[in-house]
């Protein structure tokens, strides 16, 4: 499958706006050294009774779920689309790519022995092949690991293209020959696989939560946890596509395809509805009703979530509303929001290990959180502006932006 | 007083005693200061003022005791102290060291209440029977209440020696068939400093005694009229032995390598938790480690009232809860304000650049629009 | 884009898939009860005997080479604490409690570790390997008493907790359990206030001292021994007088925490086969679209 995608071009590891980046980045990456020097305590708010915090709620469970673009759009084009290919999905795989990249890399510098992971696939080492598919986080490890591994095959055909185009070296001409055509056959088999493994994982990681049994509040502990978990990171997917094609639209004049993501929309009202009625549902028919307004604290928290829901499914109701593009990104952003916060609240807000503990991130722990973001944006801009990613640039609008310093 | 040499343990009476060093002599006097709280000086001015004739009047009276805490006094080993006892009070009345006996002596009782009358230190020793008006304990044809009641009244202050004067002592121990009492209990409105013990420590009795006679007052006293700088602490909290109670090192049987080793007592039935006293830190007859658990024997608690002579010697004492940590330590960590500013600027930030961004984008299109 | 018949049927027929692949049913009562193995070992700690002499702390440290100053001595379960003794005192109640792991029949930890460090091993002993732990701390998470604790403060942490003295009970040549060893604190405790055994004796004793002395124990009356089945039940057993919450164990079901999570993921996952079925079902409509595509002669 070809496209009409093409290198945005332009300097890209050290232009006006990444140069930023990159010294943030210096920074971050001294708090790493850091914190790989003297351990986890001294750089996080992270506690006994509170063992996950901010790196594992936002940089790998929401990180991921903000990852889920490439599987949001696959669902939709793939699937519906008659299997035509769409130039939104090139981007939200790269996207997806990144995001899940990053969320690896997090997990390296959560965990505490983290130069053992590499025995996780091969279920421990020397002693080999021994896996406990009790655990719920081993099947989210495995499908991770190998949702990465999908998304950068999946985004080969961008590199092969170029490299096929411009490359002067022969031998990597042809290789990119022969990946081309290989992908051709075996695209779709890629596709499948990224369309089952995110629905796995992404669902696990709401059923990972259920281990902490009374340590989670009655109001988020729930059997649905996991299908909870897949909805909402659809609808956050999608408003991930969203976001992306109107910056990178604006940014690197590329057509923003209006139409699609309009459709989309109607879906997204539908995946919205679902996570609502399932979680009133699932809560009224446990006997929780009056539990999601007497429980203090709790109940403010559960019902902001809920308004962050409703409130870009009555904003995307209305076609003439999911026409504007304005209006479907600010919707976006509150499902952003809304998804980002179920997960806030599954993992940290509504756990409760007893009296006497509490947390909150620590400057150097949100640094390092912002800094993977950081780094994920520096490499879209670099891939995006050296490979075909992008797709409908004008020319005028590319020799102007290739003339800028 | 001339210098002399050092004379060591010289028996009362004997052909070579002639009396002490003054450097032995102004020793005692710091001793007997010390054991009460007061600085060096103040055991100098003691010196000074027994040596200038300046000694206080004791009458001491003996009632239901075995004449332990007397003995106790005039044991201190080195110097010879019986003299100097002599020398630093003026012991107008005393039943064992008297050599008189009879209507004599208690001719000498009266004349020396009416000498010093408010004046003289009225020291106790032995409980007081009160028990069928208090005949189990006669002198003279006169009940220990009636004695007790004629003379204390009439002394500048009273000393209750021991923990028989104290509160009852062993006497008292269950089923107390005489009925005995302490002397606070009979003179009942008159301070009575109470020096429990048993005996009590000589130099508790001796600094309590010269701080009276040199400067007029008394040592601070707890809520039981006990000099707090001795009684103010448990055995537990200045015993040797501590190091092996808080380490989990127990004696269990009399003889076993733990007890050779010096262990802790706790397990045997040490009171020592329960019981104020400063027997591991003020040694008796001036032997280091002259005390039962230095012995190592546990602490029977002899000075306190409820303990000694009332819970068994084997029983285990109640332990004082302190430093014990809460069910629910508190491991709270507050978010501190550069994190909270963090988080809400970064929070900010994303929603306002992204209300900014939607807006922007939204008006641009796909037509042309500098970023 | 528009949207005939066909393709939304073979949408709603993908998406169905994928909701029962992910569909979480409410976890049934899990049939098989997981109950302690036969040769099980464990503690039984009576809080109405212990007097807070703090022996079992220091002895916990010596027996497992942990360093602690007993002069700044620990408040709680940490990265060099495997055992601790704390006090309640309220009301006019007291009662002094003895944390460290419960060895709980259904562990929550064992469940959760997805690289099996945490593993129920020899006589029912939950134990830690440090050549497999990756340092995830989901054990943690999964933990309802909170023990295991992690070393936050060096490059080369570990997850330390009880592991009732493996090393002092167990034999390494014949797996068996040596003749008279005790656990350390078990034997530095002079009231015998904690005790070790066989599981199944252990019980037997607190079912006598409850029936022994049924106003000594907490509720007064009908004593509850915490442990019998609190969690899916422990290995380690309490008998207190006063309410266990207040000593801070949890209150819990009858329930392993680990058995909603597990019955969920075995319903889904079991054999692979819904996984696989998914897989097939999508690359199946995929290929039938692009073929269709094709047909269509669509430009791509």
């Amino acid at each position: 499958m070809s496209s009409q995608a093409k290198p945005v071009g332009g300097p890209a590891i050290y232009n006006r706006f990444t140069r930023y980046l990159a010294i943030f980045l210096g920074i971050w990456v001294l708090i790493l050294l850091y914190r790989f020097l003297t351990g986890i305590g001294t750089v996080s708010g992270l506690t006994d009774g509170y063992p996950w915090g901010v790196w594992i709620a936002f940089d790998v469970v929401t990180g991921t779920a903000l990852g889920c673009g490439g599987y949001a759009i696959a669902i939709l084009c793939y699937i519906l689309n008659k299997g035509k290919y769409h130039p939104l999905v090139r981007p939200a795989i790269l996207t997806s790519a990144l995001g899940y990249s990053m969320a690896a890399l997090a997990i390296v510098f959560d965990v505490g022995r983290w130069w053992g992971i590499w025995r996780i696939p091969l279920g421990g080492f020397p002693d080999m092949g021994k896996y406990n598919w009790d655990s719920a986080l081993l099947e989210v490890a495995l499908c991770v690991m190998a949702y990465v591994g999908v998304l950068w095959i999946e985004l080969g055909p961008a590199f092969l293209e170029k490299w096929k185009a411009t490359s002067k070296k022969q031998g990597l001409v042809k290789f990119a020959d022969i990946g081309l055509k290989f992908y051709d056959k075996a695209l779709i088999w890629i596709i499948a696989l990224g369309l089952l493994l995110p629905t796995m994982h992404q669902s696990s990681l709401g059923t990972l939560m259920l281990v902490a049994g009374k340590k989670l509040h009655p109001l988020w502990y729930t059997g649905w946890i996991p299908l909870l978990f897949l909805i909402s990171c659809i609808g956050m997917g999608y408003a991930v596509v969203v976001w992306e094609a109107g910056v990178s639209s604006s940014v690197f004049k590329r057509d923003r395809h209006d139409a699609m993501l309009t459709s989309l929309s109607g879906a997204m009202v539908v995946v919205l509805a679902l996570f609502l009625i399932l979680r009133f549902a699932d809560l009224i028919y446990s006997g929780k009703t009056t539990m999601m307004f007497s429980s203090g604290f709790y109940s403010v928290v559960f019902w902001i979530e809920i308004a962050l829901f409703a409130i870009p499914m009555v904003m995307l109701m209305r076609g003439k509303d999911r026409a504007n593009f304005a209006t479907m990104m600010r919707a976006s952003i509150l499902i952003m929001f809304a998804g980002a916060m179920y997960r806030f609240d599954a993992y940290i807000v509504a756990f409760n290990p007893g009296k006497n503990w509490s947390y909150f991130p620590t400057v150097p722990e949100m640094v390092i959180t912002l800094g993977t973001v950081a780094l994920e944006v520096y490499l879209y801009i670099v891939i995006v502006k050296r490979y075909p990613i992008l797709s409908g640039a004008r020319a005028v609008q590319v020799r102007e932006l290739e003339g800028r310093a | 007083m001339g210098w002399r040499d050092d004379r060591y343990g010289v028996p009362l009476g004997s052909p070579r005693d002639e009396g002490v060093d003054r450097r032995d002599f102004v020793k005692v006097c710091m001793m007997a200061a010390a054991a009460v709280g007061l600085p060096a000086s103040a055991g100098l001015k003691m010196a000074e003022a027994a040596e200038a004739g300046l000694k206080p009047s004791v009458i001491w009276l003996h009632f239901q005791e075995c004449t332990g805490c007397t003995e106790s006094l005039l044991r201190t080993s080195h110097p010879g102290l019986a003299e100097l006892i002599l020398d630093l009070v003026s012991l107008d009345y005393h039943e064992t060291l008297f050599a008189a006996a009879g209507y004599q002596i208690e001719e000498a009782l009266e004349q020396a209440m009416t000498e010093n009358d408010g004046k003289f230190i009225c020291v106790v020793e032995g409980s007081i029977p009160t028990k069928d008006d208090g005949i189990y304990c006669k002198i003279g044809g006169r009940t220990a209440i009636d004695l007790l009641q004629e003379v204390g009244p009439r002394a500048g202050a009273v000393i209750a020696i021991g923990s028989c004067a104290s509160w009852g002592g062993v006497q008292s121990a269950d089923p107390n068939p005489t009925g005995a009492v302490g002397a606070p209990e009979i003179l009942e409105g008159i301070p009575v400093v109470t020096l429990p013990g048993c005996p009590a420590n000589p130099y508790n009795f001796l600094g309590t005694a010269l701080q009276y006679a040199t400067f007029g007052t008394l040592p601070a006293l707890d809520d039981k009229n006990r000099p707090l700088v001795a009684y103010g602490r448990v055995i537990h909290d200045q015993c040797p032995r501590r190091a092996h109670f808080d380490a989990g090192r127990f004696v269990r049987q009399y003889g076993d390598e733990g007890h050779r080793l010096g262990w802790c007592l706790f397990a045997m039935g040490c009171k020592g938790p329960e019981t104020h006293a400063n027997c591991s830190v003020l040694d008796y007859g001036e032997i280091p480690n002259c005390w039962p658990i230095g012995i190592g024997h546990p602490c029977f608690g002899c000075t306190e009232k409820g303990i000694g002579f009332t819970k068994p010697l084997h029983q285990e004492a109640a332990l004082p809860e302190n430093a014990y940590p809460p069910i629910f330590p508190d491991h709270r960590s507050s978010a501190g304000a550069a994190a909270a500013g963090v988080a809400g600027l970064v929070g900010g930030a994303v929603i306002g650049a992204g209300l900014m961004a939607s807006k922007k984008i939204a008006e641009g299109g796909s037509e042309e629009e500098s970023s | 884009m528009t949207m005939d018949r066909r393709t939304l049927l073979k949408g709603v027929a993908a998406a169905g898939a994928g909701a029962a692949v992910s569909a979480a049913t409410p976890a049934e009562a899990s049939s098989v009860r997981p109950t302690a193995p036969p040769d099980a070992v464990g503690m039984l700690y009576d809080a109405t005997r212990c007097i807070g002499c703090r022996a079992c702390v220091t002895a916990c440290k010596t027996a497992n080479d942990l360093p602690g100053n007993i002069y700044d001595p620990p408040n709680d379960l940490d990265g060099t604490t495997k055992n601790i003794i704390k006090l309640y005192e309220e009301d006019g109640e007291k009662s002094f409690m003895k944390q460290q792991c419960m060895h709980c029949i259904d562990p929550g930890c064992v469940n959760a570790c997805m690289i099996g460090a945490f593993k129920k091993r020899e006589f029912g002993i939950v134990t830690w390997d440090i050549h497999r732990c990756i340092g995830c701390r989901y054990c943690q998470v999964a933990c309802p008493y909170n023990i295991p604790k992690f070393q936050w403060d060096t490059a080369l942490p570990k997850i330390v907790k009880c592991e009732l003295c493996t090393h002092i009970i167990t034999d390494p040549e014949t797996g068996g359990l040596r003749e008279g060893a005790l656990p350390g604190c078990v034997q530095a405790c002079p009231k015998e206030a904690v005790i070790f055994g066989k599981y199944d004796d252990l019980l037997a004793d607190a079912r006598q001292r409850v029936a022994d002395h049924p106003e000594q124990y907490y509720p007064a009356g009908d004593p509850q021994i915490f442990g019998d089945t609190e969690g899916g039940g422990t290995q380690v057993l309490y008998l207190a007088g006063v309410d266990f919450e207040k000593l801070g164990l949890p209150e819990l079901g009858d329930e392993g925490v680990a058995v909603e999570g597990r019955n969920i993921q075995h319903g889904i996952y079991k054999g692979f086969i819904a996984p696989v079925a998914l897989y097939g079902i999508l690359g199946a409509v995929l290929w039938r679209n692009r073929r269709v595509a094709k047909k269509e002669g669509s430009d791509e």
